[in-house]
């Protein structure tokens, strides 16, 4: 058996890989979001709500909560798909303070008190178990057609919509995608922390999440799983660091925009280590030549 | 009680015009927002609520005090976080610049935290509270102050960017950065003063809304931070007689929401109006694109 610090440790690395996994799909597509945590608050909220007070199986709350973040998603997508650039940041940015203002003011939830006595029903298996589906999902969407129009609308908007990918369908997809899977991930978190209130879900739980994409690397799925278990794990192996944290972890942002802005897993990086396996398994007779279109 | 309604927004409303006009001003010429630049509007109250704490500042002292303060912080945020950016000739994208300027949030703010500590603190009061009546309304003290200031400092501004030679070249980096460059301006230089102008009215905002809240803490970076975004969205980027008539106007719904609505939904307006304007007029009220 593990320790209980070390379980505590593993299942918040999880839930990070979750969120930097759901905030990676709109990445991916040139569309950077500041609002994450308003997302993660509504999964949160709903799950626990579901739970607590109508007593809803846990799997069904985390759908619930995926879906009522899916559904806020695709509404603050709207203005989302209006907008170029740093305007993006900025709706994104202004949309998950006001969830959390609109919480705040929620007294059927608690308001500022928060809402405690949520069920521990989060357990370890179940946030790797749900991490792995989402990082799957994620390598066999790289290849997709999605996956490829996403990367076409990150690289150059127009020239994407001259080649026929659909503008309005491809964000929405990334974006409440995106929203989906930062809602499940709240829903674990809720049910892990057992109480959350709205300044859980505040503009620097936003900023973390979009850290982890870009420490990690933006371009190729590992990165931003890359980057959480970096964020999560770092200061507990150095522990000196523990005052020093968020400081250390600025400088280390503002030093990797300026001499890395790729990430730690470039594009490219990631290629040439898939090919290699591919070469090297093919070598050793594991896996037969496929034709890749 | 309308009137008098107005007469305290328009009040509030000065402090986020002097905040809205750093952002408008870096806008303008590098086409870049810098999100650190609410929290070097946070250092600038910090710093005045320490003059006059420790060092028993009057309040030109605590302003200029901060002024000067916030300009260095805003000179070494664009030293560190925005011209390595640019260093090897391509062009500035708007959003690496975010990100690194985003680094500047969490350091400021936490080295601000280790300094004062994480709490909300009591401004320090600098003069007595009084009430000027004018019939049915009142200003205060404090009000008069701010709205003074703020226009005294607003004029300032103007003249500098219509009249002086700075001012003309940030205009000519504003339209064109590399037109400006082969007319002999010293970009680097220009932008190093944007920056320092940006900064220094962001501290003179830092003081006065300490002296009209109250009450500082290392946090109001973010939240106020992000009403400052509202109102150059909503004035138009980079537009400076935008971020002006746009703060006053934050600054008056706010009050009057509190007034007639609930008061905890007072953050919120400033956030819908910004998704609002959005919709409606990405290019902000006054902008021409």
């Amino acid at each position: 058996m593990i320790s209980p610090y070390l379980e505590s440790i593993l299942i918040f690395a999880g839930i990070n890989i979750i969120l930097a996994l759901g905030n990676f799909f709109p990445f991916s597509a040139g569309l950077p979001s500041l609002g994450q945590a308003g997302f993660m608050a509504v999964g949160a909220y709903i799950s626990g709500v579901l739970t607590l007070k109508f007593s809803f199986p846990f799997f069904l709350s985390l759908l619930a909560g995926g879906g009522a973040a899916l559904f806020v998603g695709i509404l603050v997508g709207l203005p989302v798909l209006r907008v170029r650039g740093i305007y993006i940041v900025l709706v994104t940015w202004a949309f998950g303070e006001a969830i959390r203002v609109i919480l705040l003011n929620i007294e059927y939830v608690g308001g500022s008190g928060g809402m405690g006595g949520i069920y521990p029903s989060t357990t370890l298996p179940l946030v790797y178990l749900i991490a792995l589906i989402v990082a799957i999902f994620s390598m066999r969407l790289r290849n997709s057609r999605l996956g490829r129009a996403f990367q076409a609308l990150e690289a150059d908007q127009d020239a994407a919509e001259s080649m026929g990918i659909d503008l309005t369908k491809t964000k929405m997809t990334a974006f409440s995608f995106g929203a989906f899977v930062c809602g499940i991930g709240g829903a674990l978190y809720a049910h892990y922390a057992l109480y959350v209130e709205p300044s859980n879900f505040s503009f620097s739980l936003s900023s973390e999440i979009l850290f982890f994409s870009i420490i990690g690397g933006g371009g190729v799925f590992v990165g931003p799983i890359v980057g959480a278990i970096i964020f999560t794990f770092l200061p507990e192996v150095f522990r000196f660091l523990k005052d020093w944290r968020v400081i250390f972890f600025g400088i280390v942002l503002i030093g990797m925009m300026i001499l890395r802005p790729q990430g730690i897993i470039s594009r490219d990086f990631y290629n040439r280590c898939s090919n290699f396996l591919r070469s090297f398994l093919l070598r050793k007779g594991l896996i037969e030549q496929v034709d890749d279109h | 009680m309308l009137v008098q309604q107005l007469i305290n927004g328009f009040a509030l409303g000065c402090t986020y015009s002097l905040l809205a006009l750093g952002y408008t001003l870096i806008f303008g010429v590098l086409k870049i927002l810098n999100i650190a630049h609410g929290d070097v509007f946070m250092v600038g109250a910090v710093i005045a609520a320490n003059l006059i704490l420790f060092a028993r500042a009057n309040f030109l002292f605590a302003l200029i005090g901060s002024m000067i303060g916030t300009m260095i912080v805003g000179i070494l945020v664009e030293r560190l976080t925005i011209r390595p950016l640019k260093s090897e000739g391509r062009p500035l994208l708007p959003l690496p610049p975010l990100i690194t300027t985003l680094g500047a949030v969490w350091v400021l703010e936490e080295l601000v935290i280790k300094i004062v500590g994480a709490q909300v603190q009591p401004f320090p009061s600098l003069y007595q509270e009084m009430n000027f009546n004018f019939g049915p309304f009142a200003v205060s003290l404090s009000q008069l102050i701010i709205i003074g200031v703020s226009f005294f400092l607003m004029f300032c501004l103007h003249l500098v960017v219509a009249k002086t030679k700075w001012g003309k070249g940030m205009r000519a980096v504003a339209e064109n950065a590399k037109t400006a460059c082969l007319l002999g301006i010293n970009v680097n230089g220009t932008i190093l003063i944007t920056f320092a102008v940006a900064s220094a009215l962001a501290g003179a905002a830092g003081l006065l809304v300490g002296l009209s809240y109250r009450a500082f803490s290392p946090f109001m970076g973010v939240e106020i931070g992000l009403k400052g975004f509202a109102v150059i969205l909503f004035g138009g980027m980079g537009n400076i007689w935008g971020a002006m008539v746009g703060g006053l106007i934050l600054g008056m719904v706010e009050i009057l929401s509190v007034g007639y609505l609930a008061s905890s939904f007072r953050d919120a307006f400033a956030f819908g109006l910004m998704i609002l304007i959005l919709l409606l007029k990405p290019a902000g009220l006054f902008g021409s694109r």
